[in-house]
């Protein structure tokens, strides 16, 4: 409107000619404008990636060279969290725990979830009943609630040690009190939510075409054999994308350890994840130099696991022509 | 089942039906494999919620679902059993939660809209970004993040559960609603701007309208994870008059060594009742969200 240098004079506003020259005026002014709009959108998330995702990892990135428990200001301290990390029993053990967790339960839990879909992918009547079953300890199965349930099923005098003395075991353990079974019981939580990756591998194996097996059954190949030879090669992508998802989450599990351990990863830091070990160090003693270390580590662990998934997945995963 | 006509002779498909059959018997078992898998699925959740109405020393004693001894009086003695009653723990919860749907919803949709479709500088890095982000465990971020909120006083306030959500930092939800923009005709696009529409007015008028279905899987996600989430609400919140419906939960166990069993798990069944409420009414969204999401 107000750019008036090269609009023609008032009287002929209404004649025949000016349509185009404002037409072209304002096509003008929406591509100045519209360089700015897509930024406009994204202001938010570009706010967001400076204050809360990205920022912070620089952040934390330089606070793990510095002494800081949140009074008086961050004093550098070089590389002596990373010096104090490798000699840190607990650290190594909080990793060893992790990793157990991570390389039982992920491969568990993605072998129900495709066991599973498979018996589901048979047209059975009654499909989005079970599926809806089957899922819905996914969507509770990191909650407060249901790390609390655990807790009384798996304690000394819970549901399972009920079961068991109903049948006759005199002595059976104390599962989250005995150190030999706390992890075990965590585990046993993690492979119970396999309802997410069940429903992703069920539409997976929606896309794979009948003609597929039809073929494989005429050339003689049994049960077994169409699932090696055309399951789970047209699946891989699928299994892969699971297997990336399921790991990364289960690298992160914190709240089940937390209230099983009632906050101390114990017994004997046998439930000692690394995030919780991590949360110990940062906010229970605010010693935040050093959580920000086990921080980054954890942000190279999670990122090299995703990069060696995604490298092997070259040597194992097939994408169709 | 059609393409069976085309690609072989009738003969072909009478041979077919003994092998139909053949098919039919293990059916019965996948039934029997599936219902067992269901009630052992389900079995830890019968219980509790049938234990919520048994006195708490019969809890230990009684594996089975059905309660000897019937009682209600867990569920006020749970609800009154913290210095707060629990009333106002689920207020905090749900002041968080329907922040983070308005927040999710605006934020996620507007960045999506811009990847999907604006051109701009850098776009695929940016794009690249934010599903990296997308991996981004929170655990990595969660330190700075409180010195950030602690220098500008939002401890113990509502602020660092909500602002993150207004900034668009679900990846997760950018995704799955960039995805959905793309299978919006562009042809819808060109007709508004024909009729001297904007991005904005295209944003708002025709692309909202018509992501309904996004739109409402990302509200139903939002609302479950931030209802169930413990981690950022146990290190943001401190101050008991704060606190949401996890953290208070989590003091019963921690609290007492002799756990009251019985109003614990009414409690619990009070805080996933909205879960479940909110699957049953949503499961179309989320299945189908995890779905396209998952395959694309």
């Amino acid at each position: 409107m107000s750019s008036t240098l090269d609009v023609p004079p008032r009287e002929r506003s209404h004649g025949e000619a000016p349509g185009g020259a404002s037409r072209a005026a304002s096509r003008a002014r929406r591509r100045r404008s519209g360089r700015l709009t897509p930024y406009l959108f994204l202001a938010p998330w570009f706010a967001g990636l400076l204050f809360i995702t990205a920022g912070p990892i620089a952040a934390s990135a330089y606070l793990s060279f510095t002494d800081y428990s949140l009074i008086g200001a961050p004093e550098w301290i070089g590389l002596d969290n990373f010096q104090r990390m490798f000699d840190d029993p607990r650290f190594y053990q909080s990793l060893k725990v992790t990793f157990i967790y991570v390389v039982v339960s992920v491969p568990l839990q993605l072998a129900f979830a495709l066991f599973l879909a498979m018996i589901l992918d048979r047209g059975l009547r009654g499909l989005a009943l079970y599926r809806s079953v089957y899922y819905l300890p996914s969507l509770i199965g990191g909650s407060v609630a249901i790390a609390i349930l655990w807790r009384q099923i798996f304690g000394s005098d819970g549901l399972l040690n009920g079961v068991l003395r109903f049948v006759g075991f005199e002595n059976p353990p104390g599962w989250v009190s005995d150190p030999d079974y706390a992890l075990g019981t965590l585990i046993i939580l993690n492979v119970w939510t396999f309802g997410a990756p069940m429903v992703i591998f069920l539409a997976g194996l929606r896309q794979i075409p009948t003609m597929y097996y039809e073929a494989a059954s005429l050339d003689g190949a049994g049960k077994v054999r169409q699932f090696i030879q055309v399951t789970l090669p047209l699946l891989s992508p699928i299994i892969f994308f699971n297997l990336v998802l399921q790991t990364i989450n289960a690298f992160q599990t914190f709240t089940q350890a937390f209230i099983v351990s009632g906050g101390t990863g114990g017994p004997a830091d046998s439930t000692l994840f690394y995030t919780l070990y991590l949360y110990q160090r940062g906010f229970g003693n605010f010693d935040m130099g050093y959580a920000s270390a086990l921080a980054w580590f954890l942000l190279l662990i999670v990122g090299g696991l995703t990069a060696i998934n995604f490298i092997a997945a070259k040597y194992w995963v097939f994408y169709g022509d | 089942m059609a393409t069976d006509l085309t690609v072989a002779p009738p003969v072909a498909a009478t041979e077919k039906l003994p092998d139909r059959k053949k098919k039919q018997r293990p059916r019965w078992l996948a039934h029997t494999v599936l219902i067992l898998g269901a009630l052992l699925m389900l079995y830890p959740l019968l219980w509790m919620l049938s234990s919520s109405f048994k006195f708490t020393e019969d809890i230990f004693s009684q594996t089975g679902l059905i309660p000897e001894r019937v009682t209600t009086e867990n569920y006020p003695e749970g609800w009154t059993a913290l210095p707060r009653d629990f009333g106002h723990y689920i207020w905090n919860s749900l002041v968080i939660v329907v922040g983070s749907i308005i927040g999710n919803l605006l934020a996620c949709s507007a960045a999506a809209y811009a990847f999907a479709r604006l051109d701009f500088k850098f776009k695929k890095f940016w794009f690249a970004v934010m599903l990296g982000t997308m991996m981004l465990p929170i655990h990595v971020v969660i330190v700075p993040q409180y010195i950030l909120f602690a220098e500008l006083d939002w401890i113990n306030t509502y602020w660092p559960l909500i602002v993150p959500k207004l900034l668009a930092t679900d990846g997760f939800f950018i995704f799955l609603m960039v995805q959905f923009i793309r299978g919006i005709p562009l042809e819808l696009d060109e007709a508004a701007r024909i009729d001297g529409c904007g991005h904005f007015a295209i944003f708002w008028r025709i692309v909202i309208p018509l992501s309904v279905p996004a739109l409402a899987t990302t509200a139903i996600f939002t609302f479950i994870w931030t209802w169930n989430d413990f981690f950022s609400q146990l290190i943001f919140l401190t101050d008991p008059e704060m606190y949401t419906v996890p953290v208070a939960l989590r003091t019963f166990v921690d609290a007492t060594s002799q756990t009251p069993w019985g109003p614990v798990f009414a409690m619990s069944i009070v805080a996933l009742a909205p879960v479940f409420g909110f699957f049953l009414a949503g499961q179309r969204y989320l299945v189908r969200g995890i779905a396209t999401t998952g395959l694309k």
